[in-house]
C-alpha cells in the first residue's frame, strides 16, 4: 500500500503510484474500471449473441443458391421454328401459385443468323425471358416488327433480344435450353451483355458492359 | 425559466376550520353527507395522486403540455401533430387489419378481398388505412415545408430536422412495403419494379434486392418478409424516432414565425 504523498504521481501507470486506496503492487487497472469493462463486454457479447444470428437469419437468402436446377418441358420440337417466337408459360417458383409463372418466348436457333460468342457453347433453342432489363416489366413480342416491346417505359429489343431503344441497360435474359426425346426443355435463366456474352442471372437494371459490370456484382452463390 | 401557473387543482381544497363550507359554519360538523359525485371525485383524485406520487409524471406533463410557445404561433404549427395522428390512425387500423389479413402468396389476395367484402366495417377500416397512408405522406411534406420555410431547422434544431428526414424515409418505406400486401396485379408488378429500382443501385443494389425478395425471385416468403417489415420493424423505428422528435421539440421549444421581429430591449440599444 503506497499512499504516502511523496510517491504520489498523477501520471503513473500503476494504481499504487497514483496513490489509490487499496491498490496492489503492479496493478495498472483499477477494480472499478475492470468491472466497468467486464459489464460492458458482457452486455456487448449478450447483445451480439442474439443480434448476429437474427441478422444472419434475415440476410440469409442473399447467400442461398437462388435457382436449383430444374428443367421444364415447353413442347415438342416441331412446335418451334427459327423465324418467329412462340410464347410459352413456365413456372419459375412453383410455391407461389399464379405469381410464380412467367411467359417466355422460344424459337429454334438459327446457326447462320445467330451471333456466336467465343468460348461459349451454342444453345439449340433460344428461350427469351419476358422480364424487361430496365425494371422488370413483362415485354411482348410483336411479329410484324420482329421486336420485343416493354409497356412500362418504352424499352424496345430486336429479334435477338438486343436493346434497340429506350432505357434498358442490356439485352433480354435467356434460359438454357436442351432437347430430350424430341421435346424442348428450358432450365435456368442467364443474362447477357450487349455482345451476347453470357453472365450469371442478374436483376433488371444491372449493367453488364465495360467497367459498369463491376458495379453490379454477381450473387455470391453463382 | 418561470413556468406558467399550473392548471386548476383537480380537487377543491378543504375549507379551513372555522370557515364556511361543507363542514358547516364555525367549525360545526357537516350538515350534509358527501354525495356520489364527491365520492367519485375523491376516488379519482386518490388514484391519480397514487400514480403521480410513484411516477412523478405530473411535473413532466406540466412541462410538456403547458410549455411556453412564441408569439405568432398559428395553425401551421399543428401539421406535426396532424402527422402524428395520421400515424396513430395507421397504427390502429393496421393492427386490426392484421387480425383478418393472411400474409401468404396464395392467401393474401383472398383475405384482403374478404376484409373489403365480408368483414363488418372492413371496407371502411381498409379504406382508412389505404387513404390514410397518402394523407400521412402529404402531411409529412406539409410539415417539412412549414419547418423549412419558417427556418425552424436552424440551430439548435438541426438534429430534429435530421430525425424528421429519417422519419420521412421510413414512412416512404412503409408505403413501399404496404403496397405489396393486397397482392393484386397492380401491387405485385409495382413492387417488382420497386425492387428492381433498388437493384439498380451500384454495389449494394443487387444485395438489397435479394434481401427484399428473400432470394433471386419473388418467392413464397417475399410477402411475409414485406409484412414483417411493414408491421413490426419500420413502425417500431418510427415510434421510437417520433419519441425522440417530440422530446427535442419539448426540450428546444418551437420557433416564432419568420415575419415576427425580435422585440428590442431598451437595455441593448446602443446610445449614439
Amino acid at each position: 500500500m503506497a499512499d504516502s504523498p511523496e510517491t504520489y504521481d498523477k501520471t503513473s501507470r500503476y494504481t499504487e503510484g497514483r496513490a489509490i486506496a487499496g491498490a496492489f503492487q503492479g496493478e495498472t487497472v483499477t477494480r472499478r474500471r475492470l468491472m466497468e469493462g467486464t459489464a460492458l463486454a458482457a452486455g456487448g457479447i449478450a447483445t451480439m449473441a442474439f443480434a448476429l444470428p437474427a441478422l444472419g437469419f434475415a440476410l440469409g437468402p442473399i447467400f442461398e443458391d437462388p435457382t436449383p436446377e430444374r428443367w421444364q418441358d415447353v413442347g415438342p420440337e416441331p412446335d418451334f421454328n427459327d423465324q418467329t417466337y412462340v410464347p410459352r408459360v413456365i413456372n419459375i417458383d412453383p410455391e407461389i401459385g399464379e405469381a410464380g409463372k412467367t411467359t417466355i418466348y422460344v424459337r429454334k436457333a438459327n446457326p447462320r443468323r445467330d451471333k456466336r460468342v467465343e468460348g461459349q457453347d451454342t444453345q439449340p433453342y433460344v428461350a427469351i425471358s419476358t422480364r424487361c432489363a430496365h425494371l422488370g416489366c413483362p415485354v411482348r413480342y410483336i411479329q410484324a416488327s420482329r421486336k420485343f416491346v416493354c409497356p412500362c417505359h418504352g424499352g424496345i429489343y430486336g429479334f435477338q433480344g438486343q436493346v434497340e431503344g429506350g432505357p434498358p441497360v442490356r439485352p433480354l435474359d435467356r434460359f438454357y435450353a436442351r432437347v430430350r426425346t424430341g421435346r424442348v426443355e428450358v432450365g435456368d435463366r442467364f443474362s447477357l451483355n450487349s455482345e451476347l456474352k453470357r453472365f450469371s442471372p442478374r436483376d433488371p437494371s444491372n449493367h453488364l458492359d465495360g467497367l459498369w459490370q463491376y458495379l453490379y456484382p454477381a450473387r455470391p452463390t453463382t | 425559466m418561470k413556468l406558467p401557473a399550473p392548471p386548476r387543482p383537480f380537487r377543491r381544497p378543504p375549507p379551513r376550520p372555522g370557515q364556511g363550507g361543507r363542514n358547516g359554519p364555525n367549525g360545526a360538523p357537516a350538515t350534509t353527507k358527501p354525495g356520489a359525485k364527491d365520492a367519485a371525485i375523491e376516488g379519482t383524485a386518490t388514484v391519480v395522486g397514487w400514480l403521480d406520487e410513484r411516477t412523478g409524471i405530473s411535473p413532466f406533463l406540466r412541462g410538456f403540455l403547458y410549455r411556453k410557445i412564441p408569439k405568432g404561433t398559428n395553425w401551421y404549427y399543428t401539421l406535426g401533430s396532424a402527422t402524428l395522428f395520421a400515424f396513430l390512425s395507421q397504427a390502429v387500423t393496421g393492427v386490426f387489419l392484421a387480425m383478418y389479413y393472411e400474409p401468404a402468396p396464395t392467401r393474401a389476395y383472398e383475405s384482403a378481398s374478404r376484409i373489403t367484402n365480408d368483414v363488418f366495417l372492413g371496407e371502411l377500416v381498409r379504406g382508412m388505412h389505404k387513404w390514410g397512408s397518402s394523407v400521412m405522406i402529404i402531411l409529412i411534406f406539409l410539415h417539412m415545408g412549414r419547418t423549412f420555410f419558417f427556418g425552424a431547422y436552424k440551430y439548435p434544431r438541426e438534429l430534429n430536422w435530421v430525425i424528421g428526414v429519417v422519419l420521412l424515409v421510413l414512412t416512404l418505406a412503409m408505403g413501399l412495403t404496404g403496397y405489396l400486401l393486397p397482392f393484386d396485379q397492380r401491387s405485385f408488378w409495382a413492387t417488382v419494379v420497386a425492387v428492381n429500382i433498388n437493384a439498380s443501385g451500384p454495389i449494394v443494389g443487387p444485395y438489397l434486392a435479394d434481401f427484399l425478395r428473400a432470394g433471386a425471385e419473388f418467392g413464397p416468403t417475399t410477402i411475409s418478409r414485406f409484412y414483417a417489415l411493414h408491421m413490426l420493424l419500420i413502425p417500431g423505428l418510427i415510434a421510437a424516432l417520433i419519441g425522440a422528435h417530440l422530446y427535442l421539440v419539448a426540450k428546444l421549444g418551437t420557433t416564432a414565425p419568420p415575419w415576427l421581429k425580435a422585440e428590442k430591449k431598451d437595455l441593448l440599444t446602443e446610445e449614439v
